[in-house]
Parts: structure tokens; C-alpha cells; sequence
């Protein structure tokens, strides 16, 4: 039988679909919800009072578009890593896939897919809310699903390899702390980079989300030059790490 | 150490030789021979440990062996243990349904992904095989115990595969449900069905299996139809005896005198082959009864059956 088989992926996203029908409206509640309480809370409080213009936008612009990265890290990486976790050790779900003619590449390729797809959707959500405060659509938002997407693949990777190495659920704390708020937060969703030192804007370049943060302002407020660049780093920080995950979940899965 | 093929080659359905597994020091798997006919019911039986659900992984391509060769349907294994596994069903010893999704939605998605293309269909004789219709639309979390192993037994099975792996199908269950579930695994073995079952059970092995495969330390130590492996290992009467230690010391020093094996069982000991016995061999008040495949078990792999 052929690597990569669409039926063998679609049939484990499949898996996936029916799981999300039992709990999309809490998903849905929480990615509406939490933009709407960043963008009072920092946008119109820190807003009003402190700053109104950064990086010439108001507030609510910045952050709307900013967030939509802060939403495709929280709905990739984190579920990823929790989910194959559970799916593995508690749910035994990976033995019956894997005793199903689905192979592992298969099986991570489908899992980072749909959690593509999710996060890809509601990724967007922070920026619909901000319209509701104030942001103008522009065509170029229409870009932004996909740019979420390939991000979101990435981290989703991530997720999983880390999934596939730790040995405790426990350890996911030292991920989170170490790896994923840092590059939350110097990935200029809620201040610009420019202003930080010159060790962090370096940093900076390095980290997915600013790239994404980048892409989807400026498919708000106009493209630069740059864009395609960023797309092609993103679309490698996918493969790189889908290639990790194949490998991490093959030495976890396979005796 | 006894194996016995009467089956020519071409018609078997799994064939391991020589295979080896190790986990780090442990070697769970060590020179196993096996051969599965077509259309029959074997039945691994061993103690835990012995190496029983390893050899399940192997035959998935769930573990590779360090050495050996398997083949499953004619696939070579690793290699071709997708396609193997396309014309197989496996029953875990273990509950791994989706426990929030409904009951047809689980069979659903494994009519998915055995490439079944009538995917309603076969998730209508799913419903009809586990007896679940009208639970259908029920989250699986909603369903007993028997239920949900009925529906894992159809999940396995919904792609019609003529080859089953049953790893302990059982294993945990009331008595009830599992002589519930014994007859439908009876039902797909007259169906002719080729189906490898590990257990622990005796009583399992002796309703179900044609043939019995006895593991113990990572190889097979014995194989035959149950009646052969009793008449040759443990003759035809087996004697128990219950009383004090003392006592159940003294009588076993006594029947070891003459010959005889005699084995722990549970507040007993057991003579087996106690119609050779000598006078004196076999207290009056002794137990008579006709050795089993348990007797046989025990002698074998040293460890007391459940």
C-alpha cells in the first residue's frame, strides 16, 4: 500500500470530526468570548488611558489583528500536545488506529491537518470581533485563514512531538512556561517589537507567530515586499516539524 | 516440546518462525514458531507475561521483531503490515472506543478507515452484530460494560476481515457477558472465520479454540487440539485433594515416589494421571475427576490458571 493515503487520512479526521460534534459549542463559546475580553480589557482600558496609537494604528486594530496569532497558538499547540497525549496513554485511541491500516505518518499528517483546519477557522475569530470594535475588513483578511492554517500546522507539530517525548503529562508545564508564552508573547500582539532590545527583535525573526502576527496586519492594512518570505519560512517551520512529529510519535507508537 | 502441524502451508493464515522481540533487557518474545491455519480457532493461552500480547503487536506491525520472520495472509511483515492489517480485524484487550462519540459514529469511522465503501451499511451490521440498534444514537460512555465490548468486537469486525486477532476478548468481564460474547465469536468461527485468541482463560480456550497454542516464556511449548494435549500431557484422570499443608505435603511426597506430577490447585493439590496410581497413591477421599486443560496448563507453564 502507497505512504500518505488520502482515505487513511481522511478516515482519521473523520475520527476527529465526530469528537469535535460533541464539543464545538464550548470551543466556539471560548474563541468568541476571549478576544472580546482582550479587547476590553487591554485595547479599551490600556487604550484609552495609556497609549492610543502604535505602530500608527489604534489599539483595537493592533491587537484585533495581532490576536489572531495568540488564537492559532492556543488552538494548535496546546490541543495537540494535550490531545495526542490522552488520545496515546489514556484513550488507547492510537492502538486502534494503528491496528486499522493507517500508518503513522498517516495518522500525524491527519491529526496536524485538522488541527490546521480548526485553528485556521477560528484563528479568525479575533479579527471578526475586532470588526465589531471598530477594525475595517480589507480583501487581503481574506488571506488570513490560510496564513493561520500553515501556522497552525506547525505548532500542531510541535504539539505532538512534544506529546510523543514527554514521559509525564506533568511536563507540559515546562513546555508551556519555556516555550509557548514566550513566544506568545514577543510575538508583537500587544506591543511592537521594534521597541524591545535588539537580542529580543532577533529573537523575534525566529518566532512563527511574529511572522503570522506580520502577515495578517498587513493583509489588514496593506502588504510589504517581505510577505512571500514570510509565507515560505512558515510553510518550512511546518514540514521541519511535521518531519519531527512522524519521527517522535513512530519511536512512541512502534515497539 | 510438541508441534504439530497437520495443515499444509500454503492455507495458513499467520506463520511466525523463530521470532525474537526484546524490550531492553527483557525478551518477551523468544523463538516463537507459530503457525494459524485457515479457518480455525487457536487459542494462545499462557500465563500473564508469557508473551501473548506481544506477539498480537508483532502480527499488527504494532512492534517489530529484532528477528524472525512473519507473515500474515502473505504479507511479509513489517513491510507489508498495512496491507496485513487492511484484511484484519483486531479486538484489544483493552476498551479503546471513542467514549463521547455515539455508538454508530465508532463504527463509522472505522468503516473509514478499513476502506469499507458502503460505510452505512457496514455500520448497520455493526448495530445488528453487537445488538445495538437502538443505542445507536447513545454516546458510547452510556452503555454497560458487555454493551460497549460487544461494540468493539463489531468495530473489528466491520470490514468483514477473514482473519480476527482477539487479544483476551474477555479479559475482566462477568460471566455472563463473557458467555455472551463467547457465542458470538463462536458464530464468526462457524462463520469460518480464521481467528487468533490470546486468553488466560481455560475455560475460554477449551469452548472456543479447535486448536490450543500453550506460551510460556516467549515461545510455544505445546500445540494440539485441546483433547490431544490433555491425553498426552496429563493422561486421563486427575485426583485433587484438599486438607491441611501437612497432609497435602505428605500425599504429594507420596504420589511423587511413584511417578506421578503433582501440582498446586488453589486449597488442593492435584494428581495428574492419578489412573496409573498405585495403591496408596490417591486418598479415598480424594476428588476424582477427568483431567482438563488446566492440569495441562499448569504442568506447563508452572503457573496456576485463573
Amino acid at each position: 500500500m502507497r505512504r500518505l493515503e488520502p482515505a487513511a487520512i481522511t478516515g482519521v479526521m473523520s475520527r476527529e470530526a465526530a469528537n469535535f460534534r460533541t464539543y464545538w459549542k464550548a470551543t466556539t463559546f471560548s474563541s468568541v468570548l476571549e478576544p472580546i475580553v482582550y479587547l476590553v480589557a487591554f485595547g479599551l482600558g490600556l487604550g484609552s488611558t495609556v497609549v492610543n496609537r502604535v505602530d500608527g494604528l489604534e489599539y483595537v486594530e493592533f491587537v484585533g489583528t495581532g490576536m489572531v496569532a495568540t488564537a492559532v497558538i492556543f488552538s494548535s499547540a496546546l490541543p495537540a500536545m494535550f490531545g495526542t497525549f490522552v488520545k496515546h496513554r489514556f484513550q488507547r485511541t492510537y492502538d486502534a488506529i494503528l491496528a486499522a491500516p493507517v500508518d503513522v505518518e498517516e495518522l500525524v499528517t491527519a491529526e496536524m491537518l485538522w488541527i490546521g483546519l480548526r485553528a485556521g477557522f477560528y484563528g479568525c475569530f479575533p479579527l471578526v470581533v475586532a470588526m465589531g470594535f471598530g477594525l475595517d475588513p480589507a480583501p487581503g483578511m481574506l488571506l488570513v485563514p490560510l496564513f493561520a492554517f500553515i501556522t497552525a500546522l506547525g505548532f500542531a507539530a510541535f504539539g505532538i512531538a512534544v506529546a510523543a517525548t514527554v514521559a509525564k503529562i506533568d511536563q507540559f508545564s515546562y513546555v508551556t512556561t519555556l516555550v509557548v508564552t514566550p513566544l506568545f508573547l514577543v510575538a508583537g500582539t500587544f506591543f511592537p517589537i521594534d521597541g524591545l532590545p535588539q537580542g529580543f527583535q532577533v529573537a523575534a525573526q525566529l518566532n512563527p507567530l511574529h511572522h503570522l502576527v506580520e502577515l495578517v496586519r498587513h493583509a489588514s492594512f496593506g502588504f510589504e515586499a517581505t510577505d512571500p518570505i514570510r509565507v515560505a519560512a512558515l510553510i518550512v517551520f511546518a514540514i521541519v516539524l511535521w518531519r519531527v512529529a512522524v519521527r517522535r510519535m513512530t519511536a512512541r507508537l512502534i515497539d | 516440546m510438541t508441534h504439530h502441524t497437520p495443515y499444509p502451508q500454503a492455507v495458513a493464515a499467520i506463520e511466525l518462525k523463530a521470532v525474537v522481540k526484546r524490550f531492553g533487557p527483557i525478551t518477551a518474545v523468544d523463538g516463537l514458531d507459530l503457525e494459524v491455519p485457515k479457518g480455525i480457532c487457536l487459542g494462545l493461552l499462557g500465563p500473564n507475561g508469557a508473551g501473548k500480547s506481544t506477539t498480537m503487536r508483532l502480527l499488527t506491525g504494532q512492534a517489530i521483531a529484532d528477528s524472525g520472520e512473519i507473515r500474515v495472509l502473505g504479507h511479509e511483515l513489517p513491510q507489508e503490515a498495512k496491507a496485513a492489517r487492511a484484511e484484519m480485524g483486531v479486538v484489544p484487550q483493552l476498551d479503546n472506543l471513542d467514549i463521547d462519540v455515539t455508538v454508530e459514529d465508532n463504527l463509522a469511522v472505522f468503516a473509514r478507515l478499513y476502506r469499507v465503501r458502503d460505510v452505512r451499511a457496514a455500520v448497520e451490521r455493526g448495530l445488528d452484530l453487537a445488538r445495538l440498534q437502538a443505542r445507536r444514537r447513545d454516546a458510547v460512555d452510556k452503555l454497560s460494560g458487555g454493551m460497549r465490548r460487544r461494540l468493539l468486537l463489531a468495530r473489528g469486525l466491520v470490514h468483514r476481515p477473514p482473519l480476527m486477532l482477539m487479544d483476551e476478548p474477555t479479559v475482566g468481564l462477568d460471566p455472563q457477558i463473557r458467555t455472551e460474547l463467547w457465542s458470538l465469536i463462536d458464530g464468526l468461527r462457524s462463520g469460518g472465520t480464521t481467528i487468533l485468541m490470546s486468553t488466560h482463560y481455560i475455560e475460554e480456550a477449551e469452548r472456543l479454540a479447535d486448536e490450543v497454542a500453550v506460551m510460556a516464556h516467549g515461545k510455544v511449548v505445546a500445540r494440539g487440539r485441546p483433547a490431544d494435549l490433555i491425553k498426552q500431557y496429563a493422561g486421563r484422570e486427575t485426583a485433587e485433594v484438599y486438607g491441611p499443608p501437612a497432609r497435602l505435603a505428605e500425599v504429594r511426597s507420596v504420589a511423587e515416589a511413584q511417578g506421578l506430577t503433582v501440582r498446586p490447585a488453589g486449597p488442593a493439590v492435584a494428581i495428574v494421571g492419578a489412573e496409573r496410581a498405585q495403591d496408596g497413591a490417591v486418598p479415598p477421599d480424594a476428588v476424582r475427576r477427568a483431567a482438563s486443560l488446566e492440569d495441562v496448563f499448569v504442568l506447563l507453564t508452572g503457573a496456576e490458571a485463573e
